[in-house]
């Protein structure tokens, strides 16, 4: 688990954003956290990097890392050439506007006494661009790309919508400014399971639409792997694995990414869940974090070298990368129910 | 209620709901939150309730259990426990069935902990005045009961507040809470939507084995079919405060009538789907609930809607094997018309 190494990065010149070596550490002393402990990733133009991991591990604050809120305590994260983290506060508002955030929580991320008119082209009036109607004629044709009716919706407020509607609005928002990139943090999972399908059809088409590149995170494995071209799993501040979603869910190498992937309820009754949990125990503090591999306290294949040593990313088969001392070889994992068949009845 | 059920020994019957109806008055009319819904369940068996939110999934779980409040609720219909009519039992009457027969476990575990008391005194507290114990044997059950929902160190838990527990440690409190009595019968109510994967599958099975070993009852009410596929002899699809279907599990599963159940089934991205699979969408939003639409309440949103789904409301139809559905043109292979017509209709 370390994640500490840079193996499965390519070559910085075809990279749309490269982050090399994050670290994100809040408090200080004895309080320290370790939300992020030196992860680097890249993303190529057109890529959906999908980001998962349980809860603490640190997906959120490495996507806010990216757009330097907060600033990372080290690293470098490179976007488009720049080195966003020595940019000054101008210099970094302006890089900002073709880098994009959209929220979990859909209805809290909009202001409630503004008109969806006024959250959608304020972006606009602060960089002064176009006059006011082109301002409302842009909010008008994105409303209409992301499937609302501009009429009925530009003057209302955000609790007048439903949560899949406040997230379409989010998502318009985002678009206002043209961004290259968008950091999508868990934006579907407060949605109904209709909804959430009707969110991600809608971001693949405005993927296909807009050119655009997008970090996916969340913690549901099967909607990161619909929608990702390369999937990397974190746990307690490091990387586990990096692969593109087939391989790495077919065959997981990293312990940790087999056990997340054992403890998913498959909606299908022929296969029975195992008894046997996938995992013991809760994730240890990010305040103390275990030495070496920061997995192996959980671990069912940890050794003594996993205490001593953190282990590096290295590449196990071609576009797969795992940080284990002990990677798990050859086909499934045991006991993983992935490759049974759940093709939805009827 | 119907006759697929009343085939098995009448002693295995626990629970028997009888067209139960739970009308909420707000200022913007009559929400009919839950609109005449039947079922039976059996000692030891597993009832799975899915539905999104605001089909009413909870408030019937609410409604059994006798958890509304009395100031502007209408309540219909009968809740036959054990033989005995309980829905109009006064909250004093209730209290005594609460804990020892019947208990509750709720999505958010640390709302549902009260903050400002040791865990200890919030297990021992029902066996104290419910099971008369004194104060040593009360603790010494509570540790027992601490060590069979997989709690270590149960002596330091027992005197620790509930903000110094992690969540899945939060819900193993509450299991054991409501477990401390012994009921009959068990409501888990989004019982692991709070919770990460690895953990949510540590609570499922800590759930299973305790439901074995003490023969309950389970009601486990959730949004996803992974969850109750697996875990449950039958399953309830609620949609817009009526039953659209029920069948033992494998039945439904292998054979959906519903074309709520299908689309649900199909929005859902699965594992064993290649990425950037189109995800099949369920349009619109469900039907308010103060002025649900005149005849299917799923019509407007189905893709097989015809024209007498829109002026007739369909009952809900017996198609044989125990699977009752309320659709006029039901999906899957038999299409011809069902047979006889159930009584759970509204």
């Amino acid at each position: 688990m370390a994640g500490t190494g840079t193996a499965h990065l390519r070559r910085p010149e075809e990279a749309l954003l490269r982050i090399d070596d994050l670290v994100v550490e809040f408090g200080s002393g004895r309080r320290k956290v370790h939300a992020v402990s030196g992860i680097s990733l890249d993303i190529l133009p057109g890529e959906t990097l999908g980001l998962v991991g349980e809860s603490g591990c640190g997906k959120s604050t490495t996507g806010r890392a990216i757009i330097q809120m907060p600033r990372p305590n080290r690293g470098t994260v490179r976007f488009a050439g720049r080195d966003l983290a020595s940019l000054s506060g101008q210099e970094l508002r302006r890089v900002r506007t073709e880098l994009q955030l959209i929220f979990q929580d859909p209805i809290s991320s909009l202001n409630p006494r503004r008109k969806v008119r006024d959250i959608l082209t304020e972006p606009l009036k602060i960089w002064k661009r176009g006059t006011r109607d082109e301002q409302i004629e842009l909010a008008r044709r994105v409303l209409d790309t992301v499937g609302l009716d501009p009429d009925t919706t530009l003057d209302r407020r955000p609790h007048q919508f439903s949560g899949g509607q406040c997230q379409r609005i989010s998502i318009a928002r985002a678009l206002m400014l043209q961004p290259k990139l968008i950091i999508c943090d868990e934006p579907v999972s407060a949605l109904d399971v209709s909804v959430q399908a009707q969110i991600l059809n809608l971001l693949e088409d405005l993927k296909e639409r807009y050119g655009l590149t997008l970090v996916f995170i969340a913690h549901d494995l099967a909607v990161v792997k619909n929608i990702s071209d390369r999937v990397a799993v974190m746990y307690l501040g490091k990387l586990c694995e990096v692969g593109p979603p087939e391989t790495l869910y077919e065959r997981p190498a990293h312990p940790y990414t087999a056990a997340l992937l054992q403890s998913i309820p498959v909606p299908d009754p022929r296969v029975t869940p195992t008894t046997a949990d996938a995992l013991a125990g809760d994730l240890p503090s990010p305040v103390n974090p275990p030495s070496g591999c920061r997995f192996r306290t959980r671990c069912p294949r940890a050794e003594a070298r996993c205490e001593a040593e953190e282990p590096q990313m290295r590449e196990v088969t071609a576009g797969r990368y795992v940080a284990c001392h002990f990677p798990i070889e050859g086909a499934a994992a045991p006991g993983t129910p992935v490759s049974v068949s759940t093709g939805s009845p009827a | 209620m119907n006759e697929p059920y009343a085939v098995r020994p009448a002693a295995r019957r626990l629970l028997d709901v009888v067209d139960v109806k739970t009308y909420f008055r707000t200022p913007r009319g009559l929400v009919r939150a839950v609109d005449g819904v039947s079922l039976s369940l059996d000692r030891g068996t597993t009832l799975g309730i899915v539905g999104e939110s605001g089909s009413g999934k909870s408030v019937l779980s609410r409604s059994i259990m006798g958890l509304l409040p009395k100031r502007n609720v209408v309540r219909e219909g009968k809740v036959v426990y054990e033989g005995t009519d309980i829905s109009r039992l006064s909250p004093e009457e209730l209290r005594e069935l609460w804990g020892t027969e019947m208990a509750m476990i709720f999505q958010d575990p640390m709302t549902s902990l009260n903050p400002v008391q040791r865990v200890g005194a919030q297990i021992t507290e029902g066996l104290r005045v419910r099971l008369d114990m004194d104060r040593k044997t009360a603790k010494a059950t509570a540790l027992a009961l601490l060590r069979s929902v997989g709690i270590p160190e149960p002596e330091r838990r027992l005197r620790q507040y509930p903000h110094e527990l992690s969540g899945g440690m939060r819900q193993r409190i509450m299991i054991a809470v409501a477990l401390a009595c012994g009921p009959k019968l068990l409501f888990a109510d989004e019982p692991t939507t709070a919770l990460d994967v690895t953990v949510q599958a540590q609570i499922l099975n800590l759930l299973a084995r305790q439901q074995r070993e003490r023969d309950m009852a389970v009601i486990l009410v959730t949004h996803d079919l992974g969850v109750v596929a697996g875990r449950t002899d039958h399953i309830a699809v609620m949609y817009a405060g009526q039953l659209v279907e029920m069948a033992p599990t494998a039945e439904l599963f292998s054979n959906v009538r519903m074309p709520y159940t299908e689309a649900l089934l199909r929005s859902i991205p699965t594992l064993d789907q290649p990425r950037h699979t189109r995800l099949q969408v369920i349009p619109g939003r469900p039907p308010d609930l103060v002025d649900p639409p005149p005849g299917c309440r799923f019509a407007p949103r189905c893709r097989y809607v015809q024209e007498r789904c829109r002026v007739e409301a369909p009952p809900l139809l017996d198609g044989g094997n125990g699977h009752l559905y309320r659709c006029w043109y039901p999906v899957g292979r038999e299409t011809a018309a069902p047979v006889t017509v159930g009584t759970g209709a509204s």
